[in-house]
């Protein structure tokens, strides 16, 4: 079976330690990753600022490196999210349309795919910190992703996980909406950052590099010594510690 | 619509809203408590998704057979004696309500409950031909004293506080009264019920429209709504075309939604329905009965599938209080009678001339709490997408974003052309890099960091680390168990055999 990694702009080119920390625990359980090295962005900067046209050039690429992947595992739940909105780019176009089906039927989470394919819900791994974690707004909504991370974190041994207040809230990131309003974006993330500093957590995690860039920006901009995470290096961190 | 009373764009107008910590403070308090009580209502309804879906297909179904609906409700409503008018415009609709008032000889109105009002903007419309007009929701009545428009589709004055609201009411009532909220309505309490009793016309909006008996059905909390439709000889109801359900067992599930997604409660104060004016035996009630339907650009939707479900809306103000901008800049930066993310799309759709669309739809981070909030489930997230694609694809987009939208695709098409950016960045970033933080304001930075750090590009991409990697991995490889290896193969199977193409989740 191939399973094949789609690594998303941002891990590849700024966070390739989160791509790492999700290979090495794959490859615990046995799973052999193939990494297409065609693979560019997904689109949705395109596709969010209303450039579908450019989009479809993306999304293309993607399509032709995926083709004949039995199984793609991203680390953003946002990007993932891009790969299913395929089926509107290509509407019109029977041909696309299928394949952008079939893509997005396989394409999955990186915790979707611990949790619902592989089975896997504790990973045997120790954290002995104070934890809060922020549900990125794409992985939770448009994919559905919530137990999956919660199973995850609970089963991490010595970590205390704390709620933070209005968790669900988004971080002000939405790709080119931070560049394009640049000051109600900042609004947003200054008070993401206050709600994780409430919560006198010593790391922050989640599962989209964009959101917690976001994050870690503003709370390194004011000098706050929050380690901000990934919950695949949280968890690899803790697999290889334990 | 970039004509915003203070701002032409909703940049312009959103920075006065951030600078401005009364209102932040106002809006988030209340918005918060509307949004935790809608959070707890739908939780003890207990079966509230289920509800959310039935709400949505009755809204599908009625908006697909408009006409049909519509139909009916006017000869329901008629067979009533209530006088049905339909207006195409804003224009004709202010026409016809002027005609009424000047039929009827009327000096004052009182108005309840009606967002389409606003949208005429036909308050200073009969001041002009002499008559008053006088808003009798508590929070209407205080925008209207400080002329200003509503900030909020169910809490018009959520952008002040009770201090703001003392100085206004007491320019009002010519003394000091306390900044204490009892003291403050009994004063506008005492003040309404002589214009009530004044009054020639009662004017009110339309939650519901039933079309099998030709109702009108109102949802209220202060009882005004009530006394707007009863005392005054005349009635008029301005309502949007689109506010149509069939029958009285649709408004049960309305009835659930509405409330609860609003202020979280199981029902309003006061739900009113309302079957023509005062029959012989009734003890109160208008002798003559007006409906007005307004179309305003609705009817631009109809058959538009990207934007037929906005008139699914319900206009329980749900999405606002879920938005984590409209948390930020309140309702005035949206520049129009509708905000938040329903006004965000509803407004543009409204109106038919792409090119003036000022940025609202920009105004988004599309997290989708909207959609989530939404009690008929409108892809709020999804529409603004779609307008930002139709600006561009009608060659109003930014220029300058164009041509970046360009490079990006030209990049995106071939990752060795994004390799070669990549590297390009590496060697550019040595200039700014301090402690592994970009941290300069200039230039396309500038409005990231403001608030923020930039990460610097590490030594490696992931891409370029890969063959090591990947050697390493294969080198003291694992096997797979059985029953883990066995669930693969199923989910790959099923995944093939997904005829709808499958897909995790909703999106």
């Amino acid at each position: 079976m191939k399973v094949s990694l789609f690594i998303t702009c941002l891990s590849d080119a700024i966070f390739p330690r989160v791509g790492e920390a999700m290979v090495r625990l794959l490859a615990n359980y046995g799973v052999t990753l193939e990494f297409p090295r065609v693979q560019t962005c997904c689109g949705q900067p395109a596709y969010n600022s209303g450039y579908w046209k450019e989009a479809r050039e993306s999304a293309r690429t993607i399509l032709d490196a995926f083709e004949d992947s039995d199984f793609v595992i991203s680390p953003s739940g946002s990007c993932t999210g891009m790969l299913h909105h395929y089926t509107k780019l290509f509407e019109s176009d029977p041909v696309m349309l299928k394949r952008a089906e079939a893509l997005r039927a396989k394409s999955y989470e990186f915790t979707q795919f611990l949790v619902q394919v592989l089975g896997v819900t504790d990973v045997g791994a120790t954290f002995s910190r104070k934890v809060t974690y922020h549900p990125s707004c794409h992985g939770s909504r448009i994919l559905g992703v919530k137990d999956e991370p919660m199973q995850l974190m609970k089963n991490v041994r010595g970590m205390e996980l704390v709620p933070l207040p209005f968790a669900e809230d988004c971080c002000g990131f939405g790709g080119t909406f931070a560049v394009k309003m640049a000051d109600i974006s900042g609004a947003m993330v200054t008070e993401k950052a206050d709600h994780v500093l409430e919560t006198e957590a010593e790391v922050l995690v989640g599962l989209d590099m964009a959101c917690l860039m976001n994050i870690a920006g503003n709370l390194h901009y004011r000098g706050e010594p929050v380690r901000v995470m990934h919950l695949a290096e949280l968890l690899y961190e803790g697999v290889k510690g334990a | 619509m970039s004509g915003g009373k203070s701002g032409a764009t909703v940049k312009a107008r959103a920075e006065l809203a951030l600078n401005d910590e009364f209102l932040r403070k106002a809006v988030r308090f209340t918005t918060e408590r509307l949004r935790n009580g809608k959070k707890k209502a739908s939780e003890e309804h207990g079966n509230w998704e289920e509800w959310r879906e039935r709400g949505r297909q009755i809204r599908l179904h009625t908006i697909a057979h408009l006409d049909y609906y519509l139909n009916t409700f006017v000869e329901n409503a008629r067979a009533n004696g209530v006088h049905v008018h339909f207006a195409d415009t804003a224009q004709e609709a202010v026409e016809l309500t002027l005609d009424i008032a000047e039929h009827v000889g009327a000096r004052s109105v009182v108005k309840s409950k009606s967002m389409v009002s606003e949208e005429l903007h036909l308050n200073h419309a009969l001041e002009s031909i002499g008559v008053e007009a006088i808003e009798t929701d508590l929070g209407e009545y205080i925008i209207q004293l400080a002329g200003e428009m509503p900030s909020h589709i169910v809490i018009p004055a959520i952008h002040k506080n009770r201090y703001q609201i003392a100085e206004l009411l007491s320019k009002e009532a010519g003394y000091e009264l306390p900044p204490d909220t009892t003291a403050l309505a009994g004063f506008v309490r005492k003040k309404l019920r002589e214009k009530f009793l004044e009054a020639d016309i009662g004017m009110t909006g339309c939650n519901f429209a039933i079309a099998e008996t030709g109702s009108m059905v109102l949802f209220e909390n202060e009882g005004n709504a009530r006394m707007v439709t009863t005392v005054p000889k005349t009635q008029i109801t301005l309502m949007g075309m689109e506010r149509i359900i069939p029958s009285w067992e649709d408004l049960e599930v309305m009835a659930t939604l509405l409330p609860r997604s609003a202020t979280g409660q199981k029902l309003t104060m006061y739900m009113s329905g309302i079957t023509g004016p005062k029959r012989t035996a009734d003890g109160d009630g208008p002798e003559e009965m007006h409906i007005i339907i307004v179309d305003n650009g609705r009817s631009l939707q109809l058959g538009d599938p990207e934007f037929q479900e906005l008139l699914n809306c319900i206009r329980c103000g749900a999405c606002l209080n879920a938005c984590p901008v409209y948390r930020h800049i309140g309702g005035h930066a949206y520049g129009s009678t509708y905000s938040g993310p329903i006004g965000a799309v509803l407004t543009p759709s409204l109106n038919k001339n792409i090119a003036e669309w000022d940025d609202i739809a920009n105004a988004s981070s599309l997290c989708g709490a909207c959609y989530e909030a939404c009690p008929v489930k409108i892809p709020l997230h999804d529409m603004l997408v779609y307008l930002r694609r139709r600006k561009v694809e009608s060659g109003n987009g930014n220029k300058l974003e164009g041509m970046g939208m360009q490079g990006f695709a030209t990049a995106m098409s071939s990752s060795k052309v994004m390799g070669g950016l990549l590297r390009m960045g590496k060697l550019g970033q040595k200039l700014v890099v301090r402690d592994g933080f970009i941290r300069t304001k200039l230039g396309p930075l500038k409005g990231w960091n403001t608030y923020r750090v930039t990460p610097s590009l590490p030594k490696k991409s992931f891409r370029d680390q890969w063959a090591t990697l990947d050697q390493e991995l294969k080198a003291e490889l694992r096997e797979m168990p059985t029953a883990m290896r066995e669930r693969m193969e199923q989910k790959a199977r099923e995944q093939r055999e997904s005829k709808d193409g499958g897909g995790h989740g909703h999106g």
